[in-house]
C-alpha cells in the first residue's frame, strides 16, 4: 500500500457508548507498531462517511442506533467499501446494524445494512450483561474475551459463520457468538473488545493490508489483561443475567 | 405524628447510634431502611414541617450539597444534610431523623431517586448539575432519566436551579413552572449530541448549543465569567457580579459553586454572603483532600466516569506532579470499565504515572495505546509510595495526585485514616 491504512470509527456521536471507539485506537496503534503507517479518522454522523480500509462500528442506545443505520442506508459508503473489500469490525447494537434486522426501543423491527446474513430480535425480559468468553473460529485467533450487554438474540443465516462457540455468557443465544463473512466481522463482545483480544485486531489489519506475515508485538501489558479476564470469567460464577 | 411514625424515628435513630458504636460505619443507610420499613411515608412526615433544598446531577453532588449547606448554615440556623453520600430514601431518612424537625434540609439525590424525593419532600429548591453516562451497566439511559426528569418537575411547586450548558438537564428542568438557569459548564459533550427533545441532532459553538426544531440553550439567569488563570466571577441579571473563590481546586467547583449560590438566593440568603461561606470548604468527604499516605503527602480525587475525569484531568494538566490512576469494577464502580476507553488519558503523558487498583490490568492496556509511560502497581499504597520516588526529583516535591474511581478512591481514603 503507497498511502496510509484509513482505519474509520463509524459515527463515534451515535455508537460510542462503552468506550467503542478504542477498537480503531487499537487498530491504528497496532498497524503503526507493525510499520504500517495507519491513519484513525472519526467519521461523526453529520459528514459523508470517508472512505476506509477498516471499518469500526460500536455499540448505541436505541435511539442512536436506528439514527446511525437510516444514515448509513442513504449514505450508502459502507456498502460500497465492503463491496470494495474494506473490512468491517462491528460490535453490540453495530454487529445488529450490519445484520438484516434488528428490534427498535419498541421491538417492531428495523431493516439493517444486510452486509452480514443475521437477524436480531429482542430477548426476554433480562439483559445479557457480563464476562464472555469465546473460542472463535477464525484463523489463528484462539479464545476471545470480552463483556457484553445487550437484549438482543440473533439467529445466523446460510451465509454467514459464527465467530466462535461461547465457552462463558450468552452470545447470540444459541450457544454461539457473532458472524463473519467475507471480510465482516460482527460480535456482542462490546465495547474496546481489540484491547484484549490483540490476535483478533492482527488478523483484521492482515485482511486489510494483505500483509499476512505480521510480526508479534510485545503485548506482555494485552497477555496479562487476558489472563486476569479470563480466569474471572472461568472461577467465579458469573451472574450473566439480571432482571431489568 | 403518629405512633407508628414516632416509632420509625425512635428506631432509625436507635439502630444509627447502634451501628456508629458498633464500628459499622455511619449507620446512614441501616437505619433508614428500617424505618421506612415500619412507616413507609416516613419521608414525607419528616418533610412536612422543613424547609428542603435536593441536589442531583451525574457528577459534583456531594460537593455542591456541601457547599449548599454551608450557605445555609449563615444565619446561624441549624442544617441536616446526607454528608456521606447516602443518596438514596434510607439515607435521607437516616439523616432528617439526625436533626431538629423544622432545621432546613439539603439534600444530595441520586439521579434515578429525584422524582421519588421530589414527590415526598416536596423540595422548595431542586439543583440540577448534570447529566452524563455512568456505570451503564446498571443504570438507565441518561435519556430516560431526563425524560423522568421533565415529568416529575411539570407538577413540582419548588423552584428549579440548572445548568443551562447542558442539554439532558435543560430537557429535564424545562418543564418546571420556575426555573434559575446557570452557566454551569459542560466539558463532557459525547452523551448529549442527540436532542433530548426531537431526537435530531444538536449543534454546539463554544459557548452555545441548538436544535432545529428549536430546542436551544436557554439564556442563562446566571452567567460565569472565567479568566485563563481561573478567576471566576458570576454575573447575575440584576447586574451584580460576585467573585468565585473557593478554597476546592477546578472550574468544576467553582461552576457548581454558584448554583449552590443561586439555590441559597432562592432560600434567602444572597448569593454574595453564600459564596463566602462557600468558600472555606476544603475537603468534602476525603475529595481534594491533601492526605498522609504512607508518608507521601497526595492530594485524593474522585472520578467516576468519563465525564468526572475529562474534569479531573484538565485539572491536573498544569502541573508536573506524579499522577497515581486508581480503577477498580466492583458494583458500586460497574462491573464493566470499557468506559476507560472514553477518557482522554492521552493528557497524562510526560510525567510520571502509576497505574493501580484491581482493574489495573485493562487500565495499564488503556494507558500503552494512549501513549504512555507508567508503571503498574497493583496495590494503591504501594503505588503512592513508587510515585512519590518517581517525582523526587525536585527538592519539594509537589503532592502525589492520587485520582481513583468510586471504591479505588475510598478504599485509598479507609487505609489514610487507618495509618
Amino acid at each position: 500500500m503507497n498511502r496510509p491504512l484509513r482505519v474509520v470509527v463509524v459515527y463515534p456521536d451515535l455508537l460510542g457508548t462503552y468506550g467503542d471507539g478504542g477498537n480503531g485506537v487499537v487498530l491504528a496503534r497496532r498497524a503503526a507498531w507493525h510499520g504500517i503507517p495507519a491513519e484513525l479518522i472519526e467519521a461523526r454522523s453529520d459528514a459523508p462517511l470517508p472512505s476506509g480500509d477498516l471499518y469500526t462500528l460500536g455499540g448505541g442506545e436505541d435511539g442512536p442506533q436506528v439514527q446511525a443505520t437510516e444514515s448509513l442506508a442513504d449514505d450508502g459508503t459502507l456498502s460500497r467499501a465492503v463491496g470494495d473489500g474494506a473490512v468491517v469490525f462491528a460490535v453490540c447494537a453495530g454487529y445488529q446494524i450490519v445484520g438484516t434486522t434488528f428490534p427498535a426501543a419498541d421491538g417492531s423491527p428495523v431493516p439493517g445494512l444486510g452486509l452480514l446474513d443475521v437477524a436480531t430480535v429482542k430477548g426476554g425480559a433480562s439483559r445479557a450483561v457480563g464476562e464472555i468468553v469465546v473460542d472463535a473460529h477464525l484463523g489463528s485467533v484462539g479464545q476471545l474475551t470480552g463483556f457484553e450487554n445487550h437484549g438482543g438474540v440473533t439467529a445466523l443465516g446460510g451465509g454467514v459463520r459464527p465467530l466462535g462457540t461461547v465457552r462463558v455468557g450468552v452470545g447470540n443465544g444459541d450457544h454461539t457468538d457473532g458472524a463473519f463473512s467475507g471480510r465482516v466481522v460482527g460480535t456482542y463482545l462490546h465495547g474496546p473488545a481489540l484491547a484484549r483480544n490483540p490476535a483478533l485486531a492482527d488478523l483484521l489489519l492482515s485482511w486489510a493490508t494483505g500483509h499476512d506475515d505480521l510480526a508479534p508485538l510485545d503485548d506482555h501489558r494485552e497477555q496479562a489483561l487476558r489472563a486476569e479476564r479470563l480466569k474471572a470469567a472461568f472461577t467465579k460464577v458469573p451472574s450473566l443475567r439480571r432482571r431489568r | 405524628m403518629t405512633p407508628r411514625t414516632r416509632a420509625a424515628v425512635l428506631a432509625t435513630a436507635s439502630l444509627n447510634v447502634l451501628s456508629r458504636r458498633l464500628g459499622r460505619g455511619s449507620g446512614t443507610v441501616a437505619g433508614g431502611r428500617l424505618g421506612l420499613a415500619i412507616a413507609p411515608n416516613l419521608l414525607e412526615v419528616l418533610g412536612s414541617a422543613r424547609c428542603t433544598a435536593v441536589v442531583t446531577g451525574t457528577n459534583g453532588k456531594t460537593t455542591t450539597t456541601r457547599l449548599l449547606a454551608a450557605a445555609l448554615e449563615v444565619g446561624g440556623s441549624p442544617v441536616v444534610t446526607n454528608a456521606t453520600g447516602s443518596n438514596m430514601p434510607a439515607g435521607h431518612v437516616a439523616a432528617l431523623v439526625g436533626g431538629p424537625r423544622d432545621a432546613a434540609a439539603v439534600l444530595e439525590v441520586d439521579e434515578g431517586y429525584l422524582p421519588a424525593i421530589v414527590r415526598s419532600l416536596g423540595p422548595r429548591v431542586i439543583v440540577l448539575l448534570n447529566l452524563s453516562r455512568d456505570q451503564l451497566d446498571r443504570s438507565n439511559e441518561v435519556r430516560m432519566v431526563a425524560a423522568r426528569w421533565r415529568g416529575t418537575l411539570a407538577t413540582a411547586s419548588g423552584t428549579v436551579v440548572a445548568n443551562a450548558d447542558d442539554p439532558l438537564v435543560v430537557f429535564g428542568a424545562q418543564s418546571a413552572n420556575s426555573v434559575v438557569w446557570v452557566a454551569g459548564g459542560m466539558r463532557w459533550r459525547s452523551d448529549a449530541t442527540g436532542c433530548p427533545a426531537c431526537g435530531g441532532r444538536l449543534s454546539f459553538t463554544e459557548h452555545s448549543w441548538s436544535c432545529a426544531c428549536g430546542f436551544v440553550r436557554p439564556t442563562p439567569d446566571v452567567e460565569v465569567d472565567e479568566d485563563p488563570d481561573g478567576t471566576t466571577t458570576a454575573v447575575f441579571a440584576d447586574g451584580r457580579r460576585l467573585p468565585v473563590v473557593l478554597a476546592l481546586p477546578g472550574s468544576f467547583n467553582r461552576r457548581n459553586a454558584v448554583l449552590a449560590a443561586a439555590a441559597a438566593e432562592v432560600l434567602g440568603v444572597p448569593a454574595g454572603a453564600a459564596l463566602s461561606a462557600m468558600g472555606h470548604i476544603e475537603g468534602v468527604a476525603g475529595r481534594f483532600s491533601l492526605q498522609t499516605v504512607g508518608g507521601v503527602a497526595t492530594r485524593l480525587l474522585l472520578a467516576k466516569n468519563p465525564a468526572g475525569w475529562e474534569e479531573l484531568l484538565f485539572l491536573v494538566a498544569p502541573g508536573t506532579a506524579p499522577v497515581v490512576v486508581a480503577i477498580n469494577a466492583r458494583i458500586a464502580d460497574g462491573r464493566d470499565p470499557s468506559w476507560l476507553w472514553d477518557v482522554p488519558f492521552e493528557r497524562l503523558g510526560g510525567r510520571p504515572i502509576v497505574a493501580t487498583g484491581e482493574r489495573s490490568a485493562d487500565l495499564s492496556v488503556r494507558l500503552h495505546y494512549a501513549g504512555v509511560e507508567h508503571e503498574r502497581v497493583p496495590h494503591p499504597v504501594e503505588a503512592v509510595a513508587l510515585a512519590s520516588r518517581l517525582g523526587s526529583g525536585s527538592e519539594e516535591p509537589d503532592p502525589v495526585e492520587f485520582i481513583g474511581n468510586y471504591t479505588a478512591f475510598h478504599d485509598l481514603l479507609r487505609a489514610t485514616a487507618a495509618s
